[in-house]
């Protein structure tokens, strides 16, 4: 297609878009509610990914090797857990290490009084462990039942309760506005579809001439093409700016306002929303204008 | 060079509209198709224009064989066949000037192209004053006018009018005929489907006769033959 052409095409279809005012806005305003529920939904997994990701993080589990292992042998049991798929990180605990740090944590670091009860002993001289963390805590099921069959394994300490209750809410709400988004996308799809049948049949006349004259498929189709890719880009477009204002105002209102959130979750930042949501909506709001309207086209305007 | 070869036509409703119609209109000639209302001229033009597939026979339009063509190169065959309709079918929207320009933005010529070539164009149909008009500020003449040109402009091997006197007065038929015959004198086929008895018998051209679909005379400078 000549830039000429593409520039008639264009004007085409935005004069085609002021002449089906209403439907064209109708079918805006669908997109407009389908990329808002997108946008919203889509933060609130990325917020609930985030913070799983925190968890897992934190999550350890423990590993320990049967009483008496010495140097050697539980090198070979950290090397057996590295081999493991879903192992992210492996970190080696010594019985000293473990001991310093339980009376760190229960005695507040009373040394004097520690050394009192137990004088030189080690409660936890066979306490040594590995400290594990997870690459995806939703399996550590499986990687527990991985690590208690390796050789000289004697126990395996993990806490699976803090993060399953996030995942669980996270692919309920991922299936929910996946649902809903896949609805709101098809009545977009009906709308644009209808709005193009309308334009179509109001330039019926000029079509007929058109194909009369001379004009080839891609000439006569462009325009309604051009029309379903803006009323696209429209919907997409006005949902993102909505958007930024209202994470922003929502993720301040709540950690001004509400301590208890503020405490549990750290919001992403907009532009980490924004990274993937905004070429996201653009490309389904353009993608559904662009193939309802080729749809449409395709059905009614055969040369 | 048109030939109609054996062409028959029957609709999908069991009406013949054609029935074995064979002729050929050599390059540069001026031909009248007559007949009454069901003898099959607008079928002619829908298939000569390609609109419709003929059920039987062959027609082969400047050595392009019907039969033969995809669907993608019917534009460029339509590019060759210059259309005048009856009802003038001008954009009510869009002034002289742009009616016309549209045959040019159609196949795609430049812009430069089509402020040079319009011009001219309306100037050989005499309303080169008037571009700036719109259709319903036009007499039913001039409305034609406006239709041959943008039948005209972009310089096609055929013009294909269907009744292009259907809705004028004599005066104004006389008029858009001598335009026809000016067209044809520059070497452009001219095929005016008619039923205009008087416009037909005046311009003493090749008239084919059809009567219910089929050819029942052929003749070079003849007349308008009563079907009865």
């Amino acid at each position: 297609m000549k830039i000429s052409t593409l520039g008639y095409s264009i004007k085409q279809g935005l004069k085609n878009i002021r002449r089906n005012l209403l439907f064209s806005l109708a079918s805006v305003g669908t997109m407009v509610a389908c990329l808002f529920l997108f946008g919203v939904f889509y933060s609130i997994v990325l917020n609930m990914e985030h913070e799983i990701d925190d968890i897992q993080n934190s999550l350890v589990v423990s590993v320990f090797f049967n009483e008496g292992y010495n140097d050697e042998q539980i090198m070979q049991v950290g090397n057996e857990i590295k081999k493991l798929e879903n192992i992210n990180s492996v970190n080696y605990i010594s019985a000293d290490v473990a001991w310093n740090g339980y009376v760190e944590d229960v005695y507040q670091g009373d040394a004097e009084y520690v050394e009192s009860v137990f004088g030189d002993d080690n409660p936890l001289e066979n306490s040594s462990s590995y400290e594990i963390t997870l690459k995806d805590i939703s399996r550590q099921d499986i990687t527990v039942k991985q690590l208690e069959a390796i050789t000289g394994v004697r126990k395996v300490n993990s806490s699976k309760e803090t993060a399953q209750g996030w995942i669980d809410v996270s692919t309920l709400v991922g299936y929910v506005s996946l649902g809903i988004i896949l609805i709101l996308l098809f009545v977009s799809l009906f709308l644009i579809s209808n709005t193009i049948t309308i334009g179509i049949a109001v330039r019926k006349e000029e079509i007929a001439i058109m194909k009369l004259i001379g004009a080839k498929d891609i000439f006569v189709r462009a325009p309604f093409l051009f029309e379903g890719v803006f009323i696209g880009l429209l919907g997409s477009l006005i949902p993102l700016v909505i958007m930024y204002f209202v994470y922003n105002a929502m993720t301040g209102y709540l950690t001004q306002h509400f301590a208890l959130v503020s405490n549990m979750i750290e919001f992403v930042p907009v532009g980490e929303v924004f990274k993937w949501m905004a070429p996201c909506s653009v490309l389904i709001g353009v993608g559904v204008g662009f193939f309802g309207s080729l749809i449409t086209t395709h059905k009614h305007l055969k040369v | 060079m048109v030939v109609l070869d054996h062409v028959t036509m029957e609709y999908p409703t069991g009406t013949k509209a054609l029935d074995n119609v064979s002729f050929r209109i050599k390059k540069g000639e001026f031909v009248f198709i007559v007949g009454s209302s069901g003898s099959g001229k607008t079928t002619l033009i829908k298939l000569l224009l390609k609109e419709i597939k003929p059920t039987d026979g062959e027609i082969t339009v400047d050595d392009r064989v019907y039969s033969k063509m995809k669907r993608k190169e019917v534009p460029m065959l339509r590019r060759k066949i210059g259309v005048v309709f009856q009802n003038f079918r001008l954009l009510k929207d869009r002034t002289v000037f742009e009616n016309v320009a549209f045959a040019q933005q159609v196949i795609e010529k430049p812009a430069n192209e089509i402020r040079r070539e319009v011009p001219g164009t309306l100037t050989m149909v005499g309303l080169a004053d008037k571009y700036k008009q719109f259709p319903k500020e036009l007499s039913g003449g001039e409305q034609q006018r406006v239709a041959l040109a943008r039948a005209i402009v972009n310089q096609p091997d055929i013009i294909l009018a269907d009744e292009p006197t259907g809705n004028l007065d004599p005066k104004n038929s006389l008029e858009i005929m001598t335009l026809l015959e000016e067209i044809n004198k520059r070497g452009t086929t001219v095929v005016v489907v008619t039923h205009n008895k008087d416009i037909v018998n005046l311009m003493q051209k090749r008239v084919i006769t059809l009567k219910k679909g089929k050819v029942i005379s052929d003749e070079e400078k003849g007349g308008y033959k009563d079907e009865d």
